[in-house]
């Protein structure tokens, strides 16, 4: 067994009211030092959560962690379960709410609620199980080492007493917390790596859970904002008079949700700060009445926003921006002199020496993430509290950009987790969260903010547009000796130094550009990770292509020099773990003979502390893709939920194939050129693979996320089996422009 | 402003709305049924589906002034405790990610399994294609159906 400090206390414990009579109250709190991955989510957060355990035997777990369709809510429970050794069908789970006193990290960002929360929810089960035994042994008089726990029920053979949870709760609560305990052997586990369905799944099928948009009161009025129509534009007059006279509405209004002299949280994106605010009875309504409201607007002058904590402002530069000059200002950009961030051996060098060089470059454009539950929150803001329901990914982020803004203190401020339709990053950004709690004071009723899907999509943000040229160098052998990537995007460089294939190539450049933009982005779906792991992907296949090699044996030559010898310092990955999941898919996808008729390539990233090794068989069909199967070997430590890492995977595959083909969100003069689904497309049933097969290595080591990583190996390897399929490379997103228009060149020249 | 009268799930309402007013605002705004989604206002993406006299329509872009006496049935309504086919089939492949489209994706599914009871592949894949899915469930979704239609 392995003995964790449990850093509980007598008051801690007792603060949250133990309650004899109503049973074991356990809260637990305690620091975690470890910072999330993405390096722009700074700093480290703390994890809380809690089990209620009732007389009548309910055992209550909460789920600390915003619910955004990775199924925390349930696996989060299933280790508080496991090592608490209740049967599982007795647990009822519910959402823990937001107190920042309490509990922490709450946040769904970063494939890291799992990794970061493992220690706590074991530490947690493993306290009240230690509790109620100690309550057992004083009421028998017997030693503690003698009971036995199994699926909630207290038991001592010799004396052939037990009791239930239920029955022991009550005296488990005056239990003195003990400073360490003991948790399971991995070995044992009962509850963990078996699989158990989303504990939401009953109230999904019958339209029973709650989301965000679901939040009615019953005086509550509805509000929609009437956004700006352009990036890089103010609001100069209005003219509502037609939606005032219109049945139902209630008021046209501005407000300036961030203030110039505001400090901004780190997820405070705006790009429109002053907002015209319609209210009125129903949803309909001012749907319609809106879009009545004539608006002038004016070119802004650039201007500074100011973040907590930060010495500088932050400049917003002005103009109308276009997609056509973001992409010549980004090829300008790759070729001027950039930001070196790491380099090893001397590369220009060995570029001269080579015997084969190779040089590509690709692009990606903006994405809109476009969750289908659209930006939406509830507020009911009165003197001495701001009551706030709905979707969001980073709850106590927003709490305290409310508090400043509202002029409210910490403790006045009560944000509510909903289930959350869908976030993909866009939900971490709560502008949405504080406009509501704006209107609210601003009207004092509670309101319902609802955008429609154009104001979600055409609102900002967006994923970053991005570019990268890579070049490699081969010796006469056919060894790869030299590797140059210079990256960069608008507004900000995807470049991850310290990753493969750094660390495999004795000669290694990486540099790093960026341009400014007045076009809000947003992390979107393995931030940065999305376009670097496709796109370096792409170019390895190529370069095993040039040395005439099989691109897994390739890359598996790389990475046994990477375990045997590394090059440089701070290599961002494990080696044998990468060439693990590689290994693992060879195998599974039967990698030497491909069925008949069927093209595949083959991609493996690492991020987000996850390995995803993937391959795509697909068959080109009229011009379009049909992708017969991906298969994923995946190495994530230990595989919490089977049945929901497994859904991740899949999901996440397809979601990158669907990004990577079809989604585009273009510029022009300002304005966002795509508004809906039916212009903005996403990847659809019929598109989408015919299967997805996800194989996991079996590991005993701790588990990290699945939201992230099988997105941009998914895309890779799709890019690389297309090559198969129709001879030519894909060096652009999203991939059916090429494919389309050569379709249409072969169709024509027929 | 028009009285309408209004059947849904086997309850007749008589709502106060524009007669404009898609059906979707009247089931959330109006009657409180919030299993009915919105997602594009369109008819797009398929997360408002409901069936009108048993066929899957998008509720976000039909008035309700062209309801005339047709019964609406929403997810609410599809079974008394959630044990439908193609619901117990969802629970069974442990289908949904973030949920929100799901039961736009059921009504779908429990419609096209009334007008065809064993489905090929192609002709789900067809059927369920107006159903957006930004999780990308869809090769649970399309498994489901399968074992759903076994039972129907």
């Amino acid at each position: 067994m392995t003995k964790v400090k449990t850093h509980l206390n007598r008051r801690s414990f007792l603060k949250l009211g133990a309650a004899g009579s109503a049973g074991l109250m356990l809260q637990f709190s305690w620091f975690s030092s470890l910072a999330m991955e993405n390096p722009t989510m700074e700093g480290a957060w703390d994890l809380n959560g809690y089990i209620k355990i009732a007389t009548d035997g309910t055992v209550t777990i909460a789920s600390p962690n915003p619910e955004v369709g990775q199924n925390v809510k349930t696996s989060m429970p299933m280790i508080v379960a496991e090592e608490l050794d209740v049967n599982w069908k007795d647990v009822l789970v519910e959402q823990a709410p937001l107190n920042t006193a309490i509990f922490t990290r709450q946040i769904a960002g970063g494939s890291n609620s799992i990794k970061e929360s493992w220690d706590s929810l074991r530490m947690a089960g493993a306290t009240a199980r230690h509790m109620l035994v100690q309550a057992a042994a004083a009421a028998w008089k017997v030693p503690a080492s003698e009971i036995d726990v199994t699926l909630g029920i207290i038991s001592h053979e010799e004396s052939g007493k037990n009791a239930t949870f239920g029955e022991m709760a009550s005296a488990a609560s005056q239990i003195k917390v003990p400073t360490e305990v003991e948790v399971k052997n991995i070995k044992d586990f009962k509850i963990i790596r078996h699989s158990q369905k989303n504990v939401d799944g009953p109230g999904i099928t019958t339209g029973k859970a709650v989301f965000g948009l679901d939040v009615y009161s019953e005086n509550m009025v509805f509000a929609s904002i009437v956004s700006p129509p352009a990036f890089g534009v103010k609001l100069k007059s209005f003219d509502a008079s037609e939606a005032l006279s219109m049945n139902g509405i209630y008021d046209v209004f501005t407000i300036n949700a961030y203030p110039e002299d505001f400090e901004r949280g780190r997820f405070d994106i705006s790009a429109f700060p002053e907002l015209i605010v319609i209210t009125g009875d129903s949803t309909w309504r001012i749907m319609k009445a809106k879009k009545t409201i004539k608006a002038e607007w004016s070119a802004f002058d650039s201007y500074a926003v100011k973040f907590l904590g930060q010495d500088t402002k932050e400049q917003v530069p002005a103009g109308k921006e276009s997609t056509e000059n973001h992409y010549s200002e980004m090829i300008q950009k790759s070729k001027e002199n950039a930001k070196q961030v790491r380099k090893d051996g001397n590369p220009e060098k060995a570029f001269s020496e080579a015997t084969k060089v190779i040089e590509r470059s690709y692009t990606a454009p903006y994405l809109a993430h476009s969750p289908l539950e659209p930006l939406n929150f509830y507020a009911n803001v009165t003197a001495d509290k701001a009551e706030l329901i709905g979707p969001i990914q980073t709850p106590e982020y927003m709490e305290k950009s409310v508090a400043r803004r509202l002029g409210m203190t910490l403790e006045q401020v009560d944000i509510q987790m909903t289930r959350i339709g869908g976030g993909f990053g866009r939900k971490l950004y709560g502008h949405y969260l504080l406009e509501a709690a704006v209107i609210s004071q601003k009207i004092k009723r509670p309101v319902k903010l609802m955008y429609t899907r154009e104001d979600d999509m055409t609102f900002g943000a967006y994923r970053p547009t991005y570019q990268a040229s890579f070049r490699a160098a081969l010796d006469k052998d056919n060894n790869m000796i030299a590797f140059h990537v210079k990256t960069g995007g608008i507004p900000e460089s995807p470049l991850y130094a310290n990753r493969f294939p750094a660390g495999t190539v004795d000669n290694y450049l990486a540099e790093s550009w960026a341009i400014e933009s007045n076009i809000t982005t947003a992390a979107f779906r393995a931030p940065r990770s999305n376009f670097m792991g496709a796109v370096e992907q792409s170019f390895l296949d190529e370069v095993a292509e040039l040395a005439g090699k099989d691109p897994i044996d390739f890359r598996l030559e790389l990475f046994d020099r990477a375990i045997k010898n590394p090059v440089g310092k701070n290599n961002d990955y494990e080696a044998n773990r990468y060439a693990g999941v590689l290994k693992l898919v060879r195998e599974k996808s039967n990698w030497e003979t491909p069925k008949p008729g069927i093209s595949r390539g083959v991609a493996a990233y690492y991020c987000h502390n996850s390995y995803v090794a993937s391959v795509v068989d697909l068959r080109m069909e009229e011009g379009k893709p049909i992708i017969e199967n991906v298969y994923c070997g995946v190495d994530c430590g230990i595989v919490v939920n089977p049945i929901a890492a497994s859904n991740m995977v899949e999901g996440g595959s397809v979601d990158g194939i669907g990004h990577a083909l079809y989604s585009l969100l273009t510029i022009k003069d300002g304005v966002p050129q795509q508004s809906n689904y039916n212009d903005y497309h996403l990847i659809r049933n019929n598109d989408a693979p015919r299967d997805v097969e996800v194989h996991f290595v079996d590991s005993d080591i701790h588990p990290t996320g699945l939201g992230e990583p099988p997105f941009a190996p998914a895309i890779a390897a799709l890019a690389n089996a297309l090559y198969k399929d129709t001879g030519k490379r894909y060096y652009h997103q999203p991939f059916m422009v090429d494919i389309e228009s050569m379709y249409l060149q072969e169709k024509e020249s027929v | 402003m028009a009285v309408y009268s209004i059947n849904v799930n086997g309850t007749t309402h008589q709502v106060d709305v524009d007669s404009d007013t898609p059906i979707l605002w009247v089931l959330r705004d109006n009657l409180r049924l919030l299993g009915t989604k919105y997602g594009c206002g369109i008819a797009h993406c398929g997360v408002c589906t409901v069936h009108l006299d048993g066929e899957a329509i998008r509720s976000c872009a039909y008035p309700i002034s062209a309801i005339e006496n047709k019964k609406i049935v929403t997810i609410e309504g599809l079974s008394e405790s959630g044990d439908h086919p193609v619901q117990k089939a969802w629970i069974e492949h442990d289908v949904p990610q973030c949920g929100y489209c799901q039961a736009g994706q059921i009504m779908t599914a429990a419609s096209l399994l009334e007008q065809n009871s064993n489905p090929s592949d192609d002709e789900i894949r067809r059927a369920m294609n107006g159903n957006i899915c930004r999780c990308a469930t869809y090769t649970r979704i399309n498994r489901a159906i399968k074992t759903a239609a076994k039972e129907m």
